[in-house]
């Protein structure tokens, strides 16, 4: 028995992640169907929270409705779980009372860019201080897969059944557009980068947006025949995206129609609940 | 979508069957959100619209706020529009509904009804309509997908009617009947095109030789006679519902009325209640009956405008009765059913005492052996005359 002395010189010892520390072990198991990306971006997540030494206790988490909407539910932060659309709604409501906590919203893409697209806008317009992780799947998959604003056009969904000819969003750009001081992309499928990216988005100061490309094999991947969960990451998520640092090396014809992932802007601008505080203490000291 | 159909008969979800309808109704315009549990009506609906079976546009829109005014928008053009939603949809509608009802159009909504947030439940009750009760809406109520495949089509005539034109709501409880089989008598395509006619607005923001302005500023000047003629509207739905339900059973063998009785006749105590818990409490009353007790029930089947004097008329020689809400209208005395009822009652001579029970919220079931318990309550009521407990909550 002499192999494991050389194992050990190979192997970087390393303590497994305790993922049971964040989570609320008894709500699970989750309700995600196999081969959804949601779970790899949860894990990242709290990976990423982990990583950010931010004491669970001084983090609120906000969903709204829809499958990514379900996360709170099985994580062991202060939750409130809401209404269609209204997550950052809500969630601007408990920066301001209790601008101290960690304000972390998720959400799909149904739920920030549709039914809640006013409040995504708003609370970039005002760079409030939270971390917003939507997580496009390009589908409504808890009603049973149709179309969102992120669906490709030409897609087909149980509302597109010749193919979707609306064109669809791009997150990070409307983001940036409505004025969010930090925003990027990631997928589940390169988890190591997304947990750097969401680590990030929480460190910094202001509205930090990440979206995050996912994949619904359930209804999506059936409806526009991909072979398999793994096949459709694989093709969306790891060829169809390009990370940012690469696409100034890379000739025009290979980055056309894929999306930048990485950190895609960020700059330093006043908070709102700071400017907030500011203004009252300034006001209230009297000339 | 193709149904498959033996001797006229169909298998078909409350979903599937209301989805027919509308093809078979087939509106200009239907704008629509996904919402568990009514999101399987615009699915297959949408099936249709691919499959050109019918000539409606099919409207995705971002929100069910958005849906409702594309409703309007679509009505008041001059459409015939039709829509599907359940709880939290509903309650985001509800601003709009009250502009569909206060423009005097005859948007026809199917309503799954399901549990309100929070906390959040996607399965039946009835807080979703209760809550819209007073939006100036038509309210029918169905106990079984038959039902409410053919109240969506009455629904069409009832609102459209020119002493009436409000908008319309057929209400079926979500995943019992929505997501449960029947097996259902469907008619034919060309009858109901004949039954539902040509729709020909009486106003229309597209009859530009005849301009028209809606929803427009009225302040203290002439709002309330506005309402007043809404109100009216509403009290003249009645005459129009039984008529429409008396024609529907004269063509298609099926005949509706305000209400449903059952064993009713000689009952000495009696349960009010909606939808599909009515078929329960059938059971129940059956058992009873067997044993010599003198029950029977009574299932509105029109709760806006609700029918007062009928029901009072019904109840009248009743000794007792319990009024089951899938709903609690939170005002501390009871379920919105039964304030109705018993405010009913109030006319008679000689009131029946009247109990409320709350039953059933976010999907709890509700067994025959929960109708049992109740009748137990209220025969003993019949028989002492006394009130134990007024109102409480039970399946809990």
């Amino acid at each position: 028995m002499s192999s494991p002395a050389v194992t050990e010189k190979k192997q970087k010892v390393s303590v497994p992640f305790d993922y049971n520390k964040y989570l609320r072990p008894n709500k699970l198991p989750h309700i995600w169907c196999p081969g959804c990306g949601h779970g790899i971006v949860l894990k990242a997540m709290l990976r990423a929270i982990h990583d950010s030494g931010i004491e669970k206790d001084n983090i609120c988490m906000v969903s709204g409705i829809g499958c990514s909407s379900r996360t709170p539910g099985y994580v062991d932060f202060n939750t409130l779980h809401t209404l269609h659309g209204r997550a950052i709604a809500f969630a601007t409501g408990i920066k301001l009372a209790k601008p101290e906590l960690k304000v972390i919203v998720v959400t799909g893409d149904g739920d920030a860019l549709a039914i809640g697209g006013n409040h995504f806008i708003h609370v970039c317009r005002r760079n409030i201080d939270m971390t917003i992780l939507v997580m496009t799947n390009a589908t409504y998959g808890m009603t049973g897969g149709q179309y969102s604003p992120t669906t490709p056009m030409d897609s087909i969904s149980t509302t597109s059944r010749y193919g979707n000819i609306e064109p669809p969003f791009d997150a990070c750009g409307m983001a940036k557009a409505a004025g969010a001081s930090f925003v990027a992309r990631g997928t589940a499928y390169h988890t190591i980068e997304l947990e750097k990216t969401i680590l990030e988005a929480i460190e910094h100061k202001g509205t930090s947006v990440v979206d995050i490309i996912d994949a619904c094999p359930t209804y999506f991947g059936r409806a526009n025949k991909y072979k398999s969960a793994s096949q459709m990451m694989e093709t969306i998520e790891k060829d169809g995206t390009v990370s940012v640092k690469q696409a100034d090396k890379l000739p025009p014809e290979k980055i056309e129609g894929k999306a930048l992932r990485g950190v895609l802007h960020k700059i330093d601008r006043p908070e709102y609940c700071e400017q907030y505080s500011n203004l009252i203490v300034e006001k209230a000291k009297g000339k | 979508m193709a149904i498959t159909m033996t001797k006229g008969q169909a298998g078909l979800t409350g979903n599937s069957a209301i989805a027919y309808a509308m093809k078979q109704i087939n509106p200009d315009v239907s704008p629509a959100y996904p919402i568990t549990p009514s999101t399987g009506i615009v699915e297959e609906f949408s099936s249709y619209v691919a499959d050109g079976a019918v000539e409606t546009e099919l409207i995705t829109v971002e929100s069910e706020h958005s849906a409702m005014s594309a409703c309007i928008g679509a009505s008041a053009a001059g459409a015939r529009v039709m829509t599907a939603t359940s709880a939290q949809g509903l309650a985001l509608m509800w601003e709009m509904l009250y502009v569909a009802s206060g423009m005097r159009l005859p948007i026809v909504l199917t309503d799954v009804n399901r549990a309100l947030s929070a906390p959040i439940n996607i399965h039946c009750d009835h807080s979703d309509t209760m809550g819209a009760r007073d939006a100036g809406w038509i309210q029918l109520y169905s106990e079984t997908v038959q039902e409410a495949y053919d109240n969506l089509i009455q629904a069409v005539r009832i609102a459209e009617n020119k002493n009436v034109l409000l908008p319309a709501m057929v209400c079926l409880d979500g995943f019992i009947t929505s997501h449960a089989i029947e097996n259902i008598t469907l008619i034919d395509d060309a009858a109901v095109k004949e039954f539902v006619g040509e729709y020909r607005p009486v106003h229309s923001l597209l009859d530009t030789d005849n301009p028209v302005t809606m929803g427009a500023m009225t302040l203290q000047d002439s709002y309330i006679e506005f309402k007043r003629q809404q109100s009216e509207a509403m009290a003249r739905a009645r005459d129009v519902v039984i008529e429409v339900g008396r024609e529907f059973g004269k063509k298609f063998g099926r005949a509706y009325g305000l209400f449903e009785t059952y064993r009713l006749d000689d009952a000495e105590a009696a349960i009010v209640i909606l939808n599909s818990a009515a078929g329960t409490t059938k059971v129940a009353v059956d058992e009873l009956r067997k044993q010599g007790r003198k029950v029977g029930l009574l299932r509105p089947r029109l709760f806006r405008p609700f029918p007062f004097a009928e029901i009072a008329e019904a109840l009248k020689n009743v000794k007792a009765l319990a009024v089951l809400d899938r709903a609690d209208s939170m005002s501390g005395f009871g379920g919105p059913v039964f304030n109705e009822v018993r405010s009913a009652l109030y006319e008679l001579e000689k009131r029946p005492r009247v109990i409320s029970r709350i039953y059933g919220l976010g999907g709890r079931d509700y067994k025959v052996k929960d109708a049992l318990a109740v009748f137990d309550d209220v025969l003993k009521i019949a028989a002492t005359g006394k009130v134990d407990t007024l109102q409480k909550y039970i399946t809990l």
